[in-house]
Formats: C-alpha cells, sequence, structure tokens
C-alpha cells in the first residue's frame, strides 16, 4: 500500500489546480478514492462510534456477494460445455473454460462501462462514482455464455448513457443499469440472447446426437404452446415436457433439485438458486439489501405460481409452484436486481408492495406471454417505473394519517 | 362477462394508449409534472373516454353505418354517412369535453386551474378519437365499447401517474442542462415503454 502511496503522491501534482493534466482530476480522484478512502479510523479514546461504510464499500458488498453465482458460472459454463459435447473432464478444466468464456465478457464490461464513466466524470468535472461497479459484474451474469463481445460492449454503452448518465450518474437513475442493458439486447439482437443455441459454449466442438440446449423455460413455454388439448387437465404436463426434452444429456437435467442447484442451461450467473440465496444472506447480512424486498418477491412469485397452478390453463401454468422459483432466473433477478437501492420503492411499505408485484408480475409474463419465456427481466423494469409512485402514495397515505390524528387531538 | 375483463386488462395493459399506439402524448407530456394534476387529467381522461366511446357507438350503429339509417323507413335502407365519422365523432368529443369542463369547475376550481389549457384540449387529445376511431374497426357490442373505453381511459391514467411520479423524483436528479425538461421526459417515456414491452404478446 505504501508503494501505491507513493506514486499516487508523486503524480498528484500534475491534476492538482495549475498542474499538466488539471482536467483528469476526476480519474484521479477516483483511483485515489478507491484505494484509500475512508481511511479514518476510530480513534484509540473517546467514544465515537464511526462506521467507514461508504458507497465504495455498499458497492464492493454487493460484488462479494455476487462471487458465489460468479465462481458457480464459470464452473457451470464448462460443465454445460462437457454435457453438450459429450465428453468427461474433472472439475479444474470444467472451471478453466468457464474462465476462459467468462472473463473477456467481463473485462469488456468494465472497460466499456468504466469508460464512459470517467468520461462523463471529466466532461461534467465531478469525481467518477463507484455505481458502475456492480452493474459492471450484473452484466456480464445475466448474458448468455455466447454472447458476441461486440454485443456486451454495445448493450452497455448504450445503458449506460441512456438509462444512467442523461439521468446524473449513479444514485438518479430510474430504470436498473444492468436489466436495461439486458433488454436492449433482447429487443435488438433476439437471435443471440433466446432460442436453444445460445445458452451453452461448444467453441469448435460438435454437439451431441440429438442435443437441445434450451433453457428450462424455453422448453416448458415452447412444449406448452404445442400442447393445446381442450378438456383435459394441464396439471403436471409442465414436469412432464421437462422431463422428455432431457434426453441428450443422458441424465434427469431438468428436475427440481438440479434447476436449484443450477446445473443446467441458462446465463452465466442466474442459474443456481442456491448460490443466488447465499448471496441474499450476504446482502441482508450486511444490511445492503432490502430482505422486504427479497422476502416478498419470492412470496409473490411463489403465491401466484400457486394461485396459476390451482388454475392450470395450460402446460405452464400446470407447473408445480416451487418450479417458478428455481427455474430460470427469478431468484438472481430478485436478489441483486430487485434489491437495488437506487431504483427500488424507498419507504418500508413501498418496498413489501414493489417486490410483491416484481413477483407476481413475473409469473404472469411466464405463464401468459408466450413470446417471453422468462419474466423477470420485464417485471423488474416494469416496477421501477412504478416506483415512484407507490413511494409517492405510500408518503401520501401517512400525512392523510397523521394529518387525520392531528385533527383528532385539536377538536377533542 | 369473460370477454368484457379481457378486454378491459387489454386495452389497460397491451393496447396501453400511451406505451402501444403513442397517442395523446402532447397533454401527457405536458401536464406529468406532479402526481395530484396527472391524477386529475387521467380521471377526466378516463371519464371522457368511458362516455365518448359507447356515445359514439350508438352514432355509428344508427347513424354513420352504411345502411344504418334503416330505422327511418325504406328510402334510407342505403343511405351511407360514412364521410361524416371524423366531424360527428370529434363533435360528440367535445360536447361531452364541455360537459366534463362545467363539472371540474363547479365541484374542483383548484384542479380546473392546475388543468389549465389541457382541459379543454382533452377534445383534441388524439388518444380519444383514436379510441372512438379503434372501437368502429373492431366488432364490438355497446358493453365491449363502453368497457374498451374505459379500460383505454385508465391504461391512459396509469401511465401519466407513473410519468408523474417519477418526474417528481427527477426533481432530485442532475440531468445535463440541454436535457431539462422535455428532452429527458422523452427519453424517460422511451424507457417507461421498454417496460411496458412485458405485456406485448400477452395471450389472454
Amino acid at each position: 500500500m505504501k508503494f501505491l502511496r507513493n506514486i499516487l503522491d508523486k503524480v498528484k501534482p500534475n491534476f492538482e489546480k495549475g498542474g499538466k493534466y488539471e482536467k483528469l482530476h476526476p480519474a484521479y480522484d477516483a483511483f485515489e478514492t478507491f484505494a484509500f478512502v475512508p481511511n479514518h479510523t476510530t480513534p484509540a479514546k473517546g467514544s465515537q462510534i464511526r462506521d467507514g461504510v461508504d458507497l465504495k464499500r455498499m458497492m464492493v458488498t454487493v460484488i462479494i456477494a455476487m462471487l458465489p453465482c460468479l465462481l458457480f458460472g464459470m464452473w457451470n459454463v464448462g460443465y454445460q460445455h462437457h454435457l453438450a459435447t459429450g465428453k468427461a473432464a474433472d472439475m479444474m478444466s470444467q472451471l478453466l473454460i468457464g474462465a476462459w468464456v467468462i472473463i473477456p465478457v467481463v473485462i469488456v464490461s468494465y472497460s466499456v462501462g468504466l469508460g464512459i464513466e470517467f468520461y462523463f466524470a471529466i466532461r461534467k468535472g465531478h469525481s467518477v462514482n463507484e455505481g458502475y461497479l456492480v452493474s459492471g459484474m450484473l452484466i456480464p451474469l445475466i448474458l448468455p455464455p455466447t454472447i458476441p463481445l461486440w454485443q456486451v460492449a454495445l448493450c452497455t454503452a448504450l445503458a449506460v448513457v441512456v438509462a444512467k448518465e442523461v439521468f446524473g450518474g449513479t444514485g438518479m437513475n430510474i430504470l436498473n443499469v444492468a436489466m436495461t442493458a439486458r433488454a436492449i439486447l433482447y429487443f435488438a439482437y433476439p437471435v443471440s440472447m433466446a432460442g436453444s443455441s445460445v445458452w451453452a459454449y461448444l467453441g469448435n466442438e460438435k454437439a451431441v446426437e440429438g442435443y437441445s440446449g434450451a433453457t428450462a423455460l424455453g422448453i416448458v413455454a415452447e412444449g406448452s404452446a404445442n400442447l393445446t388439448k381442450a378438456g383435459e387437465s394441464f396439471q403436471g404436463q409442465g414436469v412432464a415436457i421437462l422431463a422428455k426434452a432431457d434426453d441428450w444429456s443422458k441424465t434427469t437435467l431438468f428436475s427440481d433439485w438440479n434447476m436449484f442447484m443450477g446445473w443446467i442451461p441458462g446465463s452465466i450467473g442466474e442459474t443456481s438458486t442456491l448460490m443466488c440465496l447465499i448471496g441474499a444472506v450476504i446482502l441482508v447480512a450486511t444490511g445492503v439489501g432490502s430482505w422486504k424486498i427479497i422476502v416478498s418477491a419470492f412470496a409473490g412469485t411463489y403465491l401466484m405460481a400457486l394461485l396459476m397452478n390451482g388454475l392450470a390453463m395450460n402446460a405452464f401454468m400446470g407447473l408445480p409452484a416451487h418450479y417458478h422459483i428455481v427455474m430460470g432466473g427469478v431468484a438472481f433477478g430478485i436478489v441483486f436486481m430487485a434489491t437495488d437501492p437506487v431504483t427500488a420503492a424507498h419507504t418500508e411499505t413501498g418496498k413489501w408492495i414493489y417486490g410483491f408485484l416484481i413477483g407476481v408480475l413475473t409469473v404472469l409474463i411466464r405463464v401468459f406471454n408466450p413470446a417471453y419465456p422468462e419474466g423477470i427481466m420485464l417485471a423488474v423494469l416494469l416496477m421501477n417505473v412504478f416506483a415512484p409512485l407507490i413511494d409517492f402514495y405510500v408518503i401520501d397515505a401517512n400525512k392523510q394519517r397523521r394529518k387525520n390524528r392531528s385533527k383528532k387531538y385539536v377538536t377533542a | 362477462m369473460e370477454s368484457l375483463i379481457n378486454i378491459f386488462v387489454k386495452s389497460i395493459f397491451i393496447d396501453n394508449m400511451i406505451f402501444a399506439t403513442f397517442l395523446g402524448m402532447c397533454s401527457y407530456l405536458a401536464v406529468s409534472k406532479n402526481v395530484k394534476t396527472a391524477m386529475g387529467l387521467g380521471i377526466a381522461v378516463v371519464f371522457v373516454l368511458g362516455v365518448t366511446v359507447p356515445l359514439n357507438f350508438l352514432v355509428n350503429e344508427y347513424f354513420l353505418k352504411p345502411g344504418s339509417l334503416a330505422w327511418l323507413g325504406k328510402d334510407f335502407e342505403k343511405v351511407d354517412l360514412n364521410f361524416l365519422q371524423f366531424i360527428v365523432f370529434i363533435s360528440v368529443i367535445a360536447a361531452v369535453v364541455q360537459l366534463t369542463e362545467m363539472v371540474v369547475e363547479k365541484f374542483s376550481p383548484a384542479l380546473y386551474g392546475a388543468l389549465g389549457i389541457f382541459l379543454p384540449l382533452i377534445a383534441v387529445n388524439c388518444s380519444i378519437l383514436g379510441a372512438a376511431l379503434f372501437m368502429v374497426g373492431r366488432p364490438y357490442t355497446l358493453a365491449e365499447a363502453t368497457v374498451y373505453g374505459l379500460g383505454s381511459g385508465v391504461g391512459w391514467l396509469l401511465a401519466i401517474v407513473a410519468l408523474a411520479g417519477i418526474r417528481e423524483k427527477l426533481k432530485y436528479s442532475n440531468v445535463p442542462g440541454p436535457l431539462k425538461g422535455l428532452g429527458i421526459t422523452f427519453i424517460l417515456v422511451g424507457l417507461m415503454s421498454l417496460g411496458f414491452l412485458s405485456f406485448m404478446g400477452f395471450k389472454l
């Protein structure tokens, strides 16, 4: 650390007022802050309690919470690769293949996003915000492993500028930046974001006989659209569709346990519900993520899925309720996207409503909208849109309540 | 009954006046600065749509459609007044808006002042005429047309209060100078319609 401090101190005059690179001061400031702020500690004597938490530490906490997902995603990319090509391999080589695929995506996401952040900070003369540290890690985790790097760069650039910088940067955005990036790619380049050929990295090798790399949600959505026999009960049909679709892997790929553990095809970091829950525990324990949103969103998903399962009007609705929680990205979306403190509802009552509606909408989009097998992305974006309104009415109701209370005392 | 619920839900979310057809944008952008006023205008639009769509439905059914004047006698069976459609629809809408204006002025002068010119301008709000014309193009009954009108209005209301909520929050944002005001609102509406894309393609 001393070494780094020395270097920073040495070049500091260049970036001060009147220095050679005066205009680049925000960039220098960002590096210095990143390494050395906050540097105050509690004094040995005295009773002041000081918590060193700042925006940077919060962001780093979220990244730590994401690490299980990232590492598992790396391994899973390699695992899916070997499953699809029908070869046996040990864990280390699977991890290496995953790293080979994922690390470039992470690098592109960070360099493009941070580049834009630095540019805007220098241009506008404020300090560089740490907000992108999280978005830059989230974006790779919600993309399929076969995503072309230029598309990563494109969606990152668009999302950072349009969804964040035009509103004034970190903490001012309305929509979740990472989800916006994914939505932009999803609607602009559906071929590389959906379907059955994008979820496993094949490299130059050929897939096994009968290989269909569709995600669990994709399989059920497609099977459900083809299965429209009237007058028959659809109860349990969804599970049957799933069971039929994994012959190529010579395992029962899509059992609920496998989907909970996450060794199924899907976006890089979202397949494992278990890893997302570990992340949730870290977020809740450190107080960074709101447990109210997480609990209410899972409850919303489960209750709505239960209701849909009771109605069972198509095969997708016939899926058992707990399948909806372990399938697809719902756990990842709830834990890391819905809890984004900037775009979520800010009031405590609002958080319950906001989370619950995300869960409900996710299931509704899944079962009623054959165009999108996965619902969490658009559910989070839609609730981001309505979060300020929820807050407004929660605050309004509170004002009304207090007004009425004071009136009672005045008249009495 | 089921088809009525379908039409209601569809016209609110899937064929949302703002995010699916981009109608009624002028007052949508202009009166969405705070939630209270937006709510007032939204309710006025719901009312006007809920009244004018069935009214125009009746007018179309008994006066304008080819052969619709048959109830006057045999001589009128072949009369086709369809070319009057726009004018008649707009007059009906203008009359209803006048009525709404008077009601609002009587019962909520504060809202009347806040809405200002945009209240009479509901008459030329494209979503109102748009709903009437969409209604003509679809095989609706009177009940369905009423529900469709109300649903379109509620969809518009939902869109404008959501935007107003965001714009109230936006006061604390640090929007770059050139984008302040309408510029950022346009970007915002674009992003909001990204969220509303979740309903596109819903099968009910």
